[in-house]
């Protein structure tokens, strides 16, 4: 029911957009502030026209004092709004970019199984770094450089507007003319080179997808000495993007000459029109004012090119984070959890008809039906992609069932508070992933949340380590328990990660166990001794083993063999063998023919 | 990935040899020299042209300053004349003022008439202009000039009457003047004014066509480079040892691609090209401005120096943020790295609100940080802005007092037109100056990026040492006290022999580590041997070229590799020049048909560039196909650790199997049914071949074999 709300509500949530909302006092702020900036700039040549009508054409230094003295005061003015606006400008592209940051973060870690493989880890990581960044650049020039160009457009027509009132109408028509004309080409500019940076993006993602394969299949191209055919690849991408981005840095080159050009046109023109029209001292020095006009109006068109560079990279990001964000979380916390918070469970686990898909057109599991007792060792067993995991995740909810239910003591996990229910369940994963900080850090890893608990009991670090049989290279290290870990957990052996993974698990006490292909890294001296110290430690917890090898299950309470999803045996191993053809093959492949005669 | 200049890691590298990178640069761009030159030529000459305008236009507007401030004095000198009868003169002043009356007499021009005995005029006036005071001269166009802003003739003469000048004019030359309102409305001479903004418009427009030629060049030599350096690193890539990229990882081979040629590019499209117009702009500025006002130039260059700091003071501050900025960024970056990666462990271990507040305060940092630097660099166009308008009043005001003659300079006559082309140059003098200041702060990352690329292109390549290619092999391998380790200290194989006969079928195992993969790379030639040798029918492998000798060994990894095309690409890619039939051959050889031809496309199936769209068993047997196409007599096979579906696993297994017939094999074998079918067993443990032989007979031995066979197969 819950899920479907959700899906129902994927349009309206909040993309990009709310955020800029957010901030749009601050934009605003901004923008008065650049309207104040424009007006100075375009106050300047007023007063000067005033300085040489008043003052030089009139030798009277008094004026020009008092002119210089404006400009002067419309300078500072300009000069602090203009700051003003980028203190505005970068809070708001910086914050912007912070809230968007935390919204993509804590939405990331809000997704449940299903949003989170629906992308790529990778995709994942540069959405919520680069892409980000890419429009805290974008706002940021937005606001200074972009938003600048229609005022000072605006500005300067009415300044020259009111100027040529002054019966010099045409010069007007000059500017109007001008700035038409400037429209005109950027407005070309844009149609013509502005799809064409949107395929120089496609192309330089193609050189590098070429470059990225042949670095990652470097050992098949010389086994198959296919260098020349790989130079060929990789020319063909190279070639395509030179002549794009040639088309593109040579359309752009136009820009500035175009630009300098219509300039200098202009002022022709004024002072041309203005030598057949001008009746008076006044009106040519403020025609040389409507010439600096002019200039200011075309210069703060020159700022749009930088749309060029930005737009087509801020768009794609705003994709690529507008899906993270759109993306809905598909697991809701019970909103009146029917189970009492923070008491343990007794830890009976039942699947009643499960199946599970996750938008293909196939159930990754379907009508998945077992019981796990307290006190029992269940194992599941399966190739990759029979649907192991898939099973597992679905406990702590990881994902929630398309259909059936999962109970835990009889009742359905969809009813336990989600912490409540995640504080119950010790779960080692496949993946054994560390987190920077110190060895303690990380086997304490699950204790702040399990402290609300009250019935919690959990281990102490060095008994959980021993039992993890991690405690003789703990010891070993020089600062034992306060041992750096690094990023990613680079800096500890495979092993010695997994029996990391599997003390943070056990740290817990839980009354459940799931170990998800656990042992894989571990040699099988330690494999049994653990397996033995989690047969005496966990002998009143319910235990749930996935593996791919039969070794590892053998002495299961109960097996559950999995083929494509479904279930296709179920009993101890013995009885496998003789009943169940799947286990049988998987038995097969990995004993010899007297053992499984056994 | 970071701020605007920014890159995503050592953005702020040291440059090691500054001086030898620019040369390597320079000597890798010496074909484009001749084109850079010309780019360099254009540049100038586009700059100069433009220059040129400002001046020449300040010529036009005295010119129409000129007729504007005639038409001016004769408005208000037509008000006055309102009081004043023409026609009570009589016809001797009634000439003489028609012949004065022409706005650009000088006084020593009007003495002339006086003294010109031909000219009709009345003693008495005669005597009036010749007695005007000699330190009259050159007054007579400021009093006309005076003439503007007054409402009456009378209230001028008043004004300059308290300057002392109007007292030592004549009471008749007054009148004189009194009698210019009567003549016909002056005109300003368009037609002189029109031939100079023609002038100026070829100037404008040649300088247009120039700065886009430079625009031009310097695009295509951009881009080219650009290319050359893609495609000589792409190369590269191929050309170099494998040993290479053991030290190396892929994510820094491609951002050499990614950002350090972009840089590379960028900085030569645009700072190459911003640094000569810049540098031209400054010269060129400096010495229009020196032709127009010498004391002016030297205010204008007292603004210099404070250009220069406050440019330098700015970048040095915004670079400190700038750097903290980089920081807090992999701060933040790692920590969505690990939290992402780590998903689930948050989900299950109940930690997503503590890392949400974890994160909060690197993001807060960061925003700091970035809101600063931002700030800070953008303080440079304000300031600069500030700096240039401080400068655009300080030539007004002064430029005003020099024209008026309120301070008086020797060579300093100033006109308007004059202010008005100075004030144009000193607007352009301030950017060019934080232009080449911030380019300096640039060329920084590009020699650091450039020094990446060449020192990535100066790697030694692979060097061939063979030439043999045979034809045909029979397959016979034979491994002779071979010694190899990774890094020279650390030997991972230390003495492998082995010998085997064309047709056998060899399992390699050993536990993790044991070198199994090794070996298969060095019969493929990928490293070479510290000591020993291998032969293939005898022949020393080092004296075949790799080539050669490649052609013969087939590869199927475990770790699959496909690319983004077609399947069809995909499977030739075993052997290029392959027919279409015998691709399809090959791959219902490989039971890869079946599946192929239910995706839709068929053979054109497109994989994606992740190759997420095919399965891993799939892929499995795109790549045993591909080597069967390419057909080669031995074979290494590194057979899959984990399982695929049970129904793909039996095609996999029959796929290889026909793969394997009648070809010398290496597999290195995880399952047990390929271990018992191999015709020996190579034990590998720390890079030693530990035991061989057949799988009964090593468990008949009981030692490490046996030992391994229980651990991975029985249970423990």
């Amino acid at each position: 029911m819950k899920t479907k709300q959700n899906v129902d509500q994927k349009q309206k949530l909040p993309g990009v957009g709310k955020y800029y909302v957010r901030y749009a006092w601050m934009i605003a702020v901004a923008l008065s502030f650049l309207t104040v900036e424009a007006i100075c700039e375009l106050q300047l040549p007023e007063y000067m026209a005033n300085m040489v009508s008043q003052g030089i054409a009139m030798s009277n230094m008094k004026q020009i004092w008092i002119w210089g003295g404006w400009m002067l005061g419309v300078t500072l003015i300009g000069t602090v709004s203009s700051i003003c606006v980028g203190y505005f400008a970068s809070k708001t592209g910086a914050a912007i970019a912070r809230d968007l940051r935390a919204a993509c973060f804590s939405t990331v870690m809000g997704y449940a199984q299903d949003e989170y493989n629906r992308f790529e880890v990778s995709s994942l990581i540069t959405r919520s770094t680069n892409d980000i960044n890419q429009l805290q650049i974008f706002t940021i020039m937005f606001i200074r450089l972009i938003m600048f160009t229609p005022i000072m457009g605006i500005g300067g027509i009415v300044k020259a507007a009111r100027i040529a009132s002054d019966g010099m109408s045409r010069l007007t028509w000059i500017i109007v003319a001008a700035l038409g004309f400037i429209i005109v080409v950027v407005a070309i500019l844009l149609l013509v080179v502005q799809p064409k940076f949107m395929r120089m993006q496609k192309q330089i993602d193609r050189v590098n997808r070429v470059a990225g394969e042949e670095l990652s299949g470097m050992l098949v191209i010389r086994a198959f000495n296919t260098q020349p055919y790989e130079e060929k690849r990789f020319d063909d991408a190279n070639r395509d993007l030179t002549k794009v981005s040639l088309f593109t840095n040579r359309m752009m080159a136009l820009m500035m000459p175009i630009m300098v050009l219509t300039m200098n046109a202009i002022s022709l023109a004024v002072v041309w029109v203005a030598s057949y029209q001008a009746q008076d001292i006044t009106q040519v020095s403020n025609m040389m004012a409507l010439v600096q006009y002019a200039m200011h109006i075309v210069m703060s068109f020159m700022l749009i090119s930088m749309i060029f560079v930005l737009l087509p990279r801020a768009v794609v990001s705003t994709k690529r984070i507008n899906e993270i964000l759109r993306t809905p979380n598909s697991i809701a916390n019970a909103e009146h959890a029917v189970v009492p918070s923070g008491e343990r469970v007794r830890g009976d686990i039942e699947f009643c008809d499960v199946s599970y898909n996750y938008g293909g057109d196939e159930p990754a599991i379907q009508h998945i039906s077992f019981v796990a007792p307290h006190g029992k060792t269940t194992a599941l067993i399966g190739s990759t992609g029979s649907g192991k995991s898939t099973v597992i995740h679905l406990i702590p909810r990881l994902a929630d069932v398309t259909s059936g239910s999962i109970l835990i003591d009889g009742k359905d996990v969809r009813e336990y508070n989600l912490i409540d229910l995640r504080n119950n369940i010790g779960f080692v994963p496949q993946k054994n992933v560390l987190f920077s900080g110190t060895v303690a850090s990380n086997i304490e890893y699950g204790l702040d949340s399990l402290n609300e608990l009250t019935a919690a009991q959990p281990l102490e670090k060095e008994q959980a380590a021993r039992i993890a049989q991690a405690e003789t290279f703990i010891a070993d290290k020089s600062q034992g328990y306060d041992s750096e870990i690094a990023q990613g957990g680079t800096n500890v052996s495979g092993g010695q990660k997994q029996r990391l993974s599997i003390a943070r698990a056990l740290c817990k006490n839980a009354p459940i166990y799931i170990f998800d292909d656990s042992f894989s890294a571990l040699d099988f001296k330690t494999d049994a001794a653990l397996r033995a110290a989690i047969r005496d430690n966990l002998s009143q917890a319910t235990v749930i083993i996935v593996a791919q090898r039969v070794g590892t299950i053998k002495n299961a309470d109960n097996i559950i063999v999995l083929d494509d999803g479904k279930i296709v045996g179920q009993g101890t191993h013995k009885e496998l063998l003789q009943s169940c053809e799947v286990y049988r093959a998987i038995a097969r492949s990995q004993m010899s023919e007297e053992e499984l005669a056994v | 990935m970071s701020g605007p200049m920014g890159r995503p890691h050592g953005g702020h590298h040291k440059v090691k040899d500054f001086r030898g990178t620019l040369r390597k640069t320079m000597r890798y761009m010496r074909k484009d020299l001749v084109v850079i030159v010309l780019a360099f030529v254009f540049a100038i000459g586009g700059v100069t042209a433009t220059l040129l305008v400002p001046e020449i236009l300040g010529d036009a507007t005295d010119k129409l300053m000129e007729g504007a401030m005639q038409k001016t004095i004769y408005k208000s000198v037509v008000e006055l004349g309102e009081q004043f009868s023409y026609e009570s003169m009589d016809a001797d002043q009634r000439k003489m003022i028609d012949q004065m009356v022409s706005f650009n007499r000088t006084l020593g021009d009007l003495k002339n008439y006086a003294n010109d005995a031909t000219i009709p005029m009345s003693q008495e006036l005669r005597e009036q202009i010749l007695s005007i005071p000699q330190e009259m001269n050159n007054t007579s166009m400021r009093i006309f000039y005076g003439f503007d802003g007054y409402e009456t003739f009378g209230e001028a003469v008043a004004a300059l009457q308290l300057e002392g000048i109007v007292s030592k004019i004549p009471a008749a030359y007054q009148e004189a003047i009194y009698v210019m309102s009567l003549r016909g409305a002056p005109s300003i001479d368009v037609d002189a004014i029109v031939s100079i903004l023609i002038k100026i418009l070829i100037l404008v427009i040649c300088s247009a066509a120039m700065s886009y030629i430079q625009g031009f060049l310097l695009a295509g030599v951009a881009q080219k480079l650009s290319y050359r350096m893609r495609r000589d690193i792409n190369n590269k890539i191929d050309a170099l040892p494998l040993r290479y990229f053991d030290t190396t990882t892929n994510g820094e081979v491609m951002s050499l691609i990614t950002n350090d040629i972009d840089t590379i590019s960028m900085s030569l499209n645009q700072s190459l090209s911003q640094v000569i117009t810049s540098v031209t702009t400054i010269v060129g500025v400096l010495v229009m401005m020196l032709r127009i006002n010498w004391l002016l130039t030297i205010i204008a260059l007292c603004v210099l120096p404070v250009t220069m700091l406050s440019a330098m003071l700015i970048i040095k501050r915004s670079q400190r943020y700038f750097i903290a900025q980089q920081t807090y960024l992999g701060h933040v970056n790692g920590y969505i790295e690990e939290k992402y990666n780590g998903h689930n462990v948050v989900k299950l271990f109940n930690g997503e609100e503590k890392s949400l507040r974890e994160f909060a305060q690197y993001n807060d940092k960061l925003y700091d940080s970035a809101w600063n630097s931002q700030f800070f660099s953008g303080m440079m166009h304000p300031i600069s802005r500030l700096i240039g308008n401080l400068c655009y009043v300080v030539v007004c005001v002064v430029g005003g007092a020099m024209t008026i003659g309120t301070i008086a300079v020797p060579g300093g006559d100033m006109t308007i037109g004059g202010i008005q082309a100075f004030v144009t140059y000193v607007r352009q003098f301030n950017q060019p100056i934080m232009q080449v200041a911030s380019v300096a702060n640039t060329l920084q990352s590009t020699i650091a990026a450039a020094e990446r690329v060449f020192t990535f292109l100066e790697q030694p390549e692979e060097i061939e040492t063979g030439t043999l290619a045979p034809e045909q092999v029979r397959g016979d391998v034979e491994f002779e006290n071979v010694r190899f380790g990774y890094q020279a200290d650390k030997t991972i194989i230390k003495d492998f022999s082995c010998s085997v006969q064309s047709g056998q079928r060899i399992a390699i195992v050993g536990p993790t580590g044991a070198g199994k993969t090794t070996i298969v790379k060095l019969l493929m030639r990928f490293y070479e041997l510290n000591g020993g040798s291998i032969r293939i029918d005898g022949t020393d492998i080092t004296q075949m070229s790799r080539q050669g000798l490649r052609d013969h060994v087939g590869m199927v990894l475990q770790d699959t590799w496909l690319f983004g095309g077609s399947i069809m690409e995909n499977i030739r890619y075993g052997r290029l020049d392959a027919t279409d039939e015998e691709v399809v051959a090959a791959a219902k050889i490989a039971c890869a048909d079946h599946f192929i031809t239910t995706l839709p496309g068929g053979y054109g199936f497109e994989i994606s560039s992740d190759a997420s769209n095919v399965s891993q068993g799939q892929k499995q047997l795109l790549t045993i196909a591909r080597a069967i196409l390419a057909d080669p007599t031995i074979l290494i096979l590194d057979e899959a650790t984990s399982s695929v579906d049970t129904r793909t696993e039996v095609l996999i297994q029959q796929a290889m199997e026909r793969l394997m017939q009648g070809r010398t094999s290496f597999i290195i074998a995880h399952r047990l049914s390929t271990i018992r079918n191999a015709d020996r067993i190579l034990v590998l443990n720390e890079g030693d071949v530990v035991e061989q032989g057949k799988h009964e007979e090593l468990l008949a031995l009981d030692g490490f074999y046996a030992q391994l066979y229980n651990a991975q197969f029985e249970n423990a």
